[in-house]
């Protein structure tokens, strides 16, 4: 794990084997930073959700538990944000192609909510190809202070 | 924690009562074959209760589903009982909601099923 510190932010850089673990350890992590920032448990749970979610997306569906490909975490902590980047080494996918899953003919599908609940916990998501090959998700979770 | 199943009977309702994680690797498939398992031997009236549960991703939430298809193509339901607000949301930003029927009180539950 690499840690980088600048003005007003720091960030996290880790390389993490494709395994169901990394996804636990990813979740804790960001959990931790999100703590260190001020953000609520209430809203720490949806953040957690959001990174387990594109962890689980990187490690299954990305690279599908190959051990020689990697999820690429960096997390960045600002004053007023956490920003999470998950990328992996898979094939890639077209984010736009992925079905509806509040459609009614996919209301019952297994699978395929995951970006419904990242976009659903999360201020702002980016979906982009990754270079050389695989998917990078770029995700921000703003602070909102009482006043 | 990962997920303990108990099983007990209120009258002729199957509750399932689920304790810990509902999560991809975690729970998930324990769940997917315990609902399987009491709706091969006929179970008709399951009533899932996820009081104890703390935390369900969407995995968990795609074998809620699974269970419910599972449940009802076998000619029988599955409703749900003791969602916590976390899961609520999660019902309601999936849409499920409009899928299960769910309660918080179990004996209103049980009663739901004559």
């Amino acid at each position: 794990m690499t840690e980088h510190q600048g003005k007003g932010i720091q960030s996290v850089d880790t390389l993490m084997d494709s395994t169901l673990d990394s996804v636990d350890v990813a979740e804790e992590a960001v959990l931790r930073v999100a703590e260190e920032i001020g953000f609520s448990e209430d809203d720490r749970h949806p953040i957690g959700m959001a990174v387990r979610e594109c962890m689980v997306n990187a490690v299954v569906h990305g690279n599908r538990y190959n051990h020689r490909k990697k999820v690429h975490l960096a997390v960045l902590k600002g004053y007023d944000r956490i920003t999470i980047v998950v990328g992996d080494e898979g094939d890639g996918f077209d984010f736009n192609a992925v079905p509806d899953p509040l459609a009614e003919e996919n209301l019952l599908n297994q699978s395929g909510r995951g970006f419904l609940l990242i976009r659903a916990f999360m201020d702002d998501l980016e979906v982009r190809p990754r270079q050389p090959s695989g998917t990078e998700v770029r995700m921000v979770k703003y602070l909102v202070k009482d006043v | 924690m990962s997920i303990k199943l108990t099983i007990r009977q209120v009258g002729d309702v199957t509750v399932i009562d689920a304790a810990g994680r509902i999560t991809l690797g975690d729970g998930a498939s324990t769940l997917r074959d315990e609902i399987r398992d009491l709706a091969a031997k006929g179970d008709k009236k399951i009533l899932m209760n996820l009081s104890e549960v703390s935390y369900i991703d969407s995995s968990g939430i795609g074998e809620l589903v699974s269970g419910f298809t599972t449940v009802t193509n076998h000619g029988g339901q599955l409703k749900l009982l003791g969602l916590s607000k976390r899961v609520k949301d999660l019902l309601q930003i999936t849409k499920l909601y409009t899928v299960f029927e769910v309660f918080d009180d179990e004996a209103a539950a049980v009663r739901s099923f004559a």
